[in-house]
């Protein structure tokens, strides 16, 4: 387990083309600085983003992720956004099932013209992970191999589930 | 055989390389990432020599994809991918790795941000090595445009489109064109009178052959894409037939609703039920004022056809086109279809209204009234021809008072920016009164006073200088009736001491807002807007008149508060825009549109046609497609994509159950591709 003071979170973001990559890009024009623990990923659309994205960056060691798009109305599909809210609130539920904190997925509306909106919210997802700890579950479950699911993923009530016990 | 991908790391000047090893990510890349046969750097990529390099490179060493780090794919992706083209590569084999905007300068530590930019070379490296090679999908071009809006935005842009001889349809939603500048009374900082110089222009755009003008008409729905784009306009039922009225004013003039507020004249003049919103008008043909009109009212209480009311017919009775008259009450909304190449936006402005500030007597006070309303009086077409007389007693003010940044400048009332003609035109309102009320005094509070622009700063100097306005730096805190008096507290802070002016009459230099139905006209559109609602422009400085929708563009205060001048050249721009792109005959469209899988038989597709697809798409560009036997049978329906109306959302994708639609540029292979690679060092 990584020590407390030295774990640096790795954040995963996916965002949608037209508002919060563009606002990340405006937070770089107006050389707002903020944490390095994040890696975007440009997707067209917040809808269009399959959740497996999501497992799958888990499973490749990020410690959270943002998932950010246009604010409601202002979707340059019109209604993208929405279907990702849906989606979003059908597969947080599911998170909790699996023992997987949800609080290690945020989701937000940034615009293109909110950089300093991006830059606070992509510290502060930084900073709440970092205070999570390092995500765990699929090292154990690789560590376990094909006999059965780490403690992590049993269903349970505990939200905190597997949380590096 | 693996693809061969190059990786060029730009240093943008000092841009990158100040804060990014340039030199340590190209030497990773290609000691660490497979599938990279070359890697180097270079201090402007996107120089021509830059670029120069790209197509050597390509060439000589056989690249069959490439990753160039540097800036925002915003920026340059298009850049990049030209250079490619020539070499004969396909463009999207072609990927932009973003470190400038996304690291360099937002991370200050050379270490950090070399490794990350390490890491995200190789997140797009693994990208690029799933890239597949698309093919630009060519759109034919609609050769005509459609302009919403006919204030002097619209006007503008209509008339230099039809110029260059394309059609234009020109939508307004009220009975007239002309918009917020034909209400003003003169202009500045000429003087010149509004109406005289605007009113010429509203007869060439309704005699222009090459304009089709739409009045009491709306935009119903917008479908389709840049070069093709599908509109429906509802025609309101105007009850009068625009091809048999010839305007001959008789129906307005026997119509005995006499008393109902002008909306031209900003509620200080009266109007009838049919009218024309003024003289100038075009069309000068009238509409009925369905609210108000005794038949319809009449009709509405009995619930009967307007026709068959008997209160009032004397509009029908005196018209005295024969044998059909041009009034009819039955007439309905009509929805017509027009398919359009480009779309200008000219939806203008809203002014703040008077009642909202509390300490100004939220609207109580008549004599009270906003900068548009004093126009009206100043107006020599306006409802006391313009003279000078307070709304509540028909007497000249002896005193006036300016308050300007009245909801401008202030957040608490919503608008935190800076209407910036309201300077201009309170100088101008000063100046006016000056002229017509000699004895008069004019008091101005202002806060700053910003006149930026050609001949302004001497325009406001002479209201100060020449004409003898008192202007008094500071806020006003209160307003209240003493008398007929309108008594106004205010702080004069150069001087540091309390202001209290009697008044006659008070001028609201109000804030310039977004139309109340932005919202749903920026829906309609699929086009982006601001926290104010004001619409955005794709690039604040590079890209101005160009919407989020490629193919709309915008003109004039929709876009955010303009003056005349400014909205012209805004207008002009965006027809100069329109005209570029109905110039030529097919447009090339970015091939990034989903796609559902085809199999030989006997699959034929992975799809099981459960078309969840279909109702998540916001285009309607999923249909159903019977694949069948040689007899005919249908064997299976599965989806297909209309390449021509997908704009590449992935909504289907993402959405679908046996993973049959993929997105082309962003298939779930290249996804995972790059989630694959994140590994932070």
């Amino acid at each position: 387990m990584s020590n407390e003071t030295t774990f640096e979170p790795r954040i995963v973001a996916f965002l949608c083309n037209w508002c919060t990559y563009a606002g990340a890009d405006l937070a770089g024009t107006g050389r707002k600085q903020y944490q390095a623990n994040v890696r975007i990923i440009k997707l067209p659309c917040t809808g269009g983003i399959d959740p497996l994205f999501l497992i799958k960056a888990f499973e490749r060691g990020a410690d959270g992720i943002l998932v950010s798009g246009c604010h409601p109305g202002d979707c340059h599909y019109n209604s993208g956004n929405y279907h990702a809210r849906r989606r979003w609130n059908v597969f947080k539920p599911l998170l909790e099932f699996c023992g997987i904190n949800p609080d290690r997925i945020q989701f937000s509306w940034i615009s293109a013209a909110e950089g300093g909106k991006w830059v606070e919210t992509i510290n502060s997802v930084i900073d709440a992970v970092r205070v999570l700890g390092p995500f765990e579950g699929y090292q154990k479950i690789n560590a376990i191999g094909p006999e059965g699911p780490g403690e992590g993923f049993a269903p349970s009530s505990d939200t905190t589930g597997c949380e590096c016990k | 055989m693996g693809k061969k991908v190059g990786v060029f790391v730009c240093h943008c000047g000092t841009n990158i390389s100040a804060t990014v090893d340039v030199e340590k990510v190209a030497e990773e890349a290609k000691k660490k990432y497979p599938g990279v046969s070359y890697a180097t750097t270079y201090k402007y990529m996107c120089s021509d020599p830059g670029q120069k390099l790209l197509r050597d490179k390509i060439k000589e060493e056989g690249l069959t994809g490439v990753v160039v780090a540097a800036c925002s794919p915003k920026m340059h992706e298009r850049t990049f991918r030209n250079a490619a083209v020539k070499t004969g590569l396909n463009p999207y084999q072609v990927e932009v790795s973003n470190i400038r905007e996304q690291c360099s300068w937002v991370h200050q530590d050379k270490a950090v941000g070399t490794e990350k930019s390490i890491d995200l070379v190789r997140m797009m490296t693994e990208k690029t090595r799933k890239d597949t090679s698309l093919d630009a999908i060519k759109v034919p071009v609609t050769k005509r445009a459609l302009v919403i809006g006919g204030g002097i935005a619209g006007i503008q842009a209509a008339l230099d489109i039809a110029d260059g001889g394309n059609e234009v349809i020109l939508v307004e939603k009220d009975a007239s064109i002309g918009g917020h500048m034909a209400q003003l009374s003169e202009t500045f900082p000429t003087l010149d009178c509004s109406q005289c110089i605007l009113t010429p222009r509203m007869v060439e755009v309704a005699q222009h052959e090459n304009i089709k003008l739409y009045t009491w008409s709306q935009v119903e729905s917008v479908g389709g894409y840049i070069g093709n784009f599908d509109v429906k306009i509802r025609k309101k039922a105007r009850a009068v037939d625009l091809d048999l009225c010839t305007g001959c004013s008789s129906c307005w003039q026997v119509c005995p609703s006499k008393k109902i507020k002008s909306e031209f004249d900003t509620e200080l003049g009266n109007r009838t039920a049919i009218y024309i919103p003024f003289p100038q008008a075009i069309p000068s043909k009238p509409v009925i004022d369905k609210e108000h009109c005794l038949l319809y009212r009449d009709a509405r209480k009995k619930n009967i056809p307007p026709e068959d009311s008997k209160v009032c017919r004397k509009c029908y009775d005196v018209c005295p086109i024969a044998p059909v008259k041009a009034i009819d009450y039955a007439q309905e909304d009509e929805i017509v279809e027009v398919k359009v190449g480009a779309i200008v936006v000219a939806t203008g402005y809203k002014e703040l209204p008077n009642n909202v500030y509390g300490e100004y007597g939220k609207g109580k006070y008549q004599d009270v009234i906003t900068g548009l309303q004093f126009e009206r009086l100043a107006s020599a077409s306006g409802p006391t021809e313009g003279e000078i007389r307070r709304p509540s007693d028909g007497k000249e003010p002896e005193i006036i008072v300016f308050i300007q940044c009245v909801g401008s400048r202030d957040p608490a009332k919503g608008c935190s920016y800076c209407s910036k003609t309201c300077c201009m035109y309170t100088a101008k309102h000063a100046m006016l009164y000056k002229h017509k009320v000699h004895h008069g005094h004019a008091f101005v509070f202002y806060i700053d006073i910003r006149c930026a622009g050609k001949n302004y700063e001497e325009f406001s100097l002479r209201a100060i200088e020449e004409e003898g306005a008192t202007y008094l730096r500071g806020r006003v805190s209160r307003i209240y009736k003493k008398g007929e008096k309108l008594i106004v507290l205010g702080a004069d802070t150069l001087t540091g001491s309390q202001v209290e002016i009697e008044a006659d009459m008070v001028v609201l230099a109000s804030a310039m807002k977004a139309q109340d139905d932005a919202e749903v006209v920026a829906r309609t559109l699929s086009i982006q807007y601001d926290k104010d609602r004001f619409f955005s422009e794709l690039h604040p400085k590079l890209r101005p008149v160009e919407s989020s929708n490629a193919g709309i563009f915008l003109a004039g205060a929709c876009q955010g508060p303009k003056d005349i001048p400014e909205t012209v050249a805004q207008a002009s721009g965006a027809a100069a825009k329109v005209m570029a792109l109905l110039s030529s005959d097919e447009l090339e469209r970015e091939p990034v549109v989903a796609k559902v899988d085809r199999l030989p038989p006997p699959v034929f597709s992975t799809c099981i046609g459960c078309f969840y697809c279909q109702r998540v798409c916001p285009y309607g560009a999923i249909e159903q497609e019977d694949i069948k036997a040689r007899d005919g049978s249908v064997i299976k329906t599965v989806a297909r994509v209309n390449e021509g109306l997908c704009q590449g959302c992935g909504l289907c994708a993402a959405t679908c159950r046996s993973k049959s639609v993929e997105l082309a540029g962003f298939s779930d292979e290249q996804v995972y591709a790059e989630i694959n690679s994140v590994e932070f060092n």
